[in-house]
């Protein structure tokens, strides 16, 4: 079986969180990615955790290896200038060359895209950066949380009496990579065709506005400003996280029509409610919703929380249990998509990696455990740039592959 | 780039972001509605609330650089022209619920008979088998059951989702992306495949480091409200200012460290300084290592410099001084936000039946080389009967017969 990558040759720049979750889907899908990295500059999320037996130390995070697994790692000291020559060699090797930096970086360091085009006329290569090439703010720097708050996303989120809080983490950074891959995926498709090299600059900012853009259109449309409204829904009662029996234990509900409200007046035994004026269609249940987030509050509390999902969902009712990071874990639906993939890393041991989020009938993702720093360097030098050990050496003595 | 490729695309409101990123990147994307039109459109918010299906002002965004014809697939003439329509395309993208193409008779194992070298893209909740395939999902059940919500809301309150819809739109971006990875497989083999795409592996994926937290400590991370756990203490991320929030960390590190110098040097210009900020070695400080006691000494005059400015006078300031702070933009700001007016990253498209001006998002990349195809506004239902009909070989006669008979 041939991988959909395989013979794709990264030189990979990334770092931190939406580079590196690019360039694995290459690696996952087969491509040879080889990351350039160094002691003297550690990608923050080296030392960031989880970390093995809960000890410091760059070889450790499982947060890292989650993000790499598959590549192979080459230590080079950029802010050596003689990096540069050696950073240009492995250009000539490579179709594609991706980095996500704080725009400037790859400039200083003589290793933007007219440099490596005129080293390589057909290099494709991927930029990804806070808030774009160009423009006032594109050189201020920033990490990924951040830009829920830029986007909308953060001042969507929580509730309408209080100070907003933000979706999880560097939320976008995660669903950022997905289009950035189609777009890497478009170029290949243009050079394979017409032997034309392409240049993406991607702003983070802008492609998180794509998972808000209903919102941004209610403003543009009709000049609504959208507020966070905890767990409403506009045109939707019962919608809400109910509890369950046990610590913080919740189940949602959401009944999108009249028939799910029947069914599940059915299933709460309370038949009575279908015909009741203050419930009987979506308008009154809106309008009454805190009565009627009451009496299905009195109704779960001392339900277990996945007993009362498939009760709701044997009724027809969308209903889904607010899962931790244990249980999805065991999560039955997870299980049996290999989302969880265990690999042995050669400091962290056997470790959660997560899989590929869409299955490929004929090319499969394949996984591989994630590289300690430097781990690949004597390969590459040798076997992609034809080097003597003698010439290796000297360039660790000298403090350019470290 | 992608001018050579043709994509069918069934999706409703739940996949419709996948053929907009390959309608993006410059592909024919053709949506098939249903003669009345397709189910998303019924989808608000609506242009000037007045609810119509040429007024959805979602289907405005999501199916801009798309192409509409409509077509019956429940009657045996419609069968018959999706199956003339797949032999002449590249990508079939659905996001029905599991088993409805199968029903059809347009499963996979079908539609590879007619056209062994499609890629078919199906995005479903959970994934098209496995014992929750079956199950009823919306926004919010799905992005629970992903474990987004845990993570997310206030530690006094349930759990919350984010006010905008998360969970079928990252399972949209999930299919192109597959999508695009079997287009390289098929680049080599000329071979075509099946895309399986779950949402809830979607989202479950965006949760950082909180599975590998569980992982290797067995430890649950938890909402924190506006607060971010980091290291022994909670990092306050959101901060109030006089007329909203504003977005500050104190993230460590060399980068860190020159943010919060430069602050408390702003603080000193508008004598609202204070000696802890002036005095501690920031740059020393690693993620996280924050001690509790010198986070509860510089909060107080923290929030009260941040309540004496506005949002926007934060975030330029921030800006001239290389802070790491950033406004808490709502919708309206974002329209007005200056880095994306610098980049002109709204294009303007109509609306309605008067032709209204809209702006509205942007293609999410910019590209030289092969640049990206003009942008076009969302179709009205079957704008493009005719077009695409013709195209692939109907006579007009032909087409005003299917017209008649509700076909198309």
């Amino acid at each position: 079986m041939t991988d959909a990558f395989s013979g794709v040759k990264v030189l990979d720049f990334c770092w931190v969180a939406i580079g590196p979750m690019t360039t694995r889907y290459l690696s996952d899908f087969g491509a040879h990615v080889v990351r350039i990295e160094s002691i003297k500059r550690i990608d923050t999320i080296r030392t960031a955790t989880p970390l093995k037996d809960n000890q410091p130390g760059i070889n450790n995070s499982a947060y890292f290896a989650n993000y790499n697994s598959g590549k192979q790692s080459m230590a080079l000291n950029m802010s050596n200038p003689k990096a540069r020559e050696i950073a240009l060699r492995l250009v000539e090797w490579a179709d594609v060359v991706t980095e996500n930096f704080t725009p400037g970086i790859m400039e200083r360091w003589g290793l933007d895209y007219h440099s490596l085009k005129k080293i390589k006329p057909d290099i494709i290569m991927f930029s990804a950066s806070m808030q774009g090439r160009g423009g006032p703010f594109s050189n201020h720097p920033g990490f990924g949380p951040v830009l829920t708050a830029l986007s909308g996303h953060t001042h969507l989120t929580g509730w309408p009496d209080r100070v907003p809080t933000s979706p999880y983490g560097a939320y976008t950074d995660f669903l950022l990579p997905r289009l950035a891959v189609a777009a890497i995926g478009a170029a290949l498709d243009h050079k394979h065709r017409t032997g034309v090299g392409t240049y993406i600059d991607m702003s983070q900012l802008e492609g998180s506005l794509y998972f808000v853009a209903d919102a941004l259109m209610n403003f543009s449309g009709n000049g609504k400003v959208d507020v966070r409204n905890g767990n409403k829904h506009p045109f939707s009662a019962p919608h809400n996280a109910y509890p369950c029996k046990g610590n913080d234990r919740w189940c949602t509900i959401a009944c999108m029509d009249d028939v799910q409200w029947q069914s599940l007046c059915r299933l709460m035994d309370r038949e009575d409610l279908i015909k009741d004026p203050l419930f009987c269609d979506t308008h009154s249940r809106k309008e009454n919703e805190e009565e009627l987030d009451l009496i299905l509050s009195e109704w779960t509390r001392e339900k277990d929380a996945f007993q009362l999902m498939t009760e709701c969902q044997r009724y027809g009712v969308p209903a889904g249990v607010v899962q931790t990071c244990q249980d999805l874990f065991d999560d039955p639906q997870l299980k049996d998509r290999q989302h969880f993939v265990f690999l042995d890393h050669k400091v962290i041991g056997r470790h959660a990696y997560d899989g590929t989020c869409f299955q490929l009938s004929e090319s499969p993702a394949s996984y591989k455990p994630a590289p300690l720093l430097g781990e690949h360097t004597s390969w590459v030098c040798k076997e992609i740039l034809g080097m003597h050990e003698q010439e290796i050496e000297d360039l660790i003595k000298s403090e350019i592959l470290v | 780039m992608l001018a050579n490729y043709r994509v069918l695309d069934l999706t409703d409101e739940r996949g419709i972001l996948c053929g907009k990123i390959l309608g993006d990147l410059g592909a024919d994307v053709l949506a098939i509605e249903p003669p009345l039109g397709n189910i998303a459109r019924r989808q608000g918010p609506f242009y000037q609330d007045v609810p119509d299906p040429e007024n959805s002002l979602f289907w405005g965004f999501f199916a801009t650089n798309k192409r509409s014809i409509t077509l019956n697939l429940e009657s045996s003439k419609g069968k018959t022209l999706l199956r003339t329509l797949i032999q002449k395309s590249h990508f079939l993208i659905e996001s029905f619920r599991p088993g409805y193409m199968d029903e059809l008779g347009f499963n996979y194992k079908a539609v590879k008979t007619i056209n062994p070298s499609i890629i078919m893209v199906s995005i479903s909740a959970f994934g098209q088998k496995g014992p929750y395939s079956q199950y009823e999902a919306t926004d919010l059940t799905g992005m629970a059951l992903s474990g987004m919500m845990y993570l997310t809301g206030d530690v006094d309150r349930p759990p919350v989702r984010v006010s905008s819809p998360q969970f079928w739109t990252a399972g949209g971006a999930s299919g192109a992306a597959g999508a695009m990875i079997a287009n390289h497989y098929r680049l080599k083999t000329g071979k075509g495949q099946f895309v399986d795409v779950s949402c809830q592996q979607s989202i479950a994926r965006a949760l950082s480091h909180a599975p590998q937290i569980w992982d290797l400590e067995k430890f649950n991370m938890k909402r924190q409200g506006p607060y971010r756990p980091v290291g022994q203490v909670n990092l306050r991320i959101n901060w109030e200012c006089s007329d909203g929030y504003i977005n500050f960390i104190q993230p460590g590190g060399h980068t860190g460290g020159l943010s919060m110098e430069n602050l408390s040097k702003w603080m000193d210009e508008k004598q609202m300084g204070a000696e802890v900020l002036r005095t501690t070695a920031w740059g020393e400080i690693g993620f996280g290592r924050l001690s509790k006691n010198l986070l509860d000494q510089m909060t107080p005059p923290l929030e009260t410099f941040f309540k004496t400015m506005t949002k926007s006078e934060l975030g330029q300031g921030a800006i001239e001084r290389r802070i790491l702070l950033f406004p808490v933009n709502d919708t309206k700001d974002v329209f007005n936000h200056p880095q994306l007016l610098a980049r002109d990253f709204f294009r303007e498209v109509t609306i309605g039946e008067q032709n209204d001006k809209l702006k509205i998002p942007g293609p999410f990349i910019t590209a030289t080389g092969s640049p990206l195809s003009s942008f076009k506004r969302a179709p009205t239902i079957g704008e493009h009967n005719l077009e695409v009909y013709s195209e692939i070989g109907l006579t007009s006669p032909e087409i005003d017969r299917l017209v008649e008979e509700s076909i198309i």
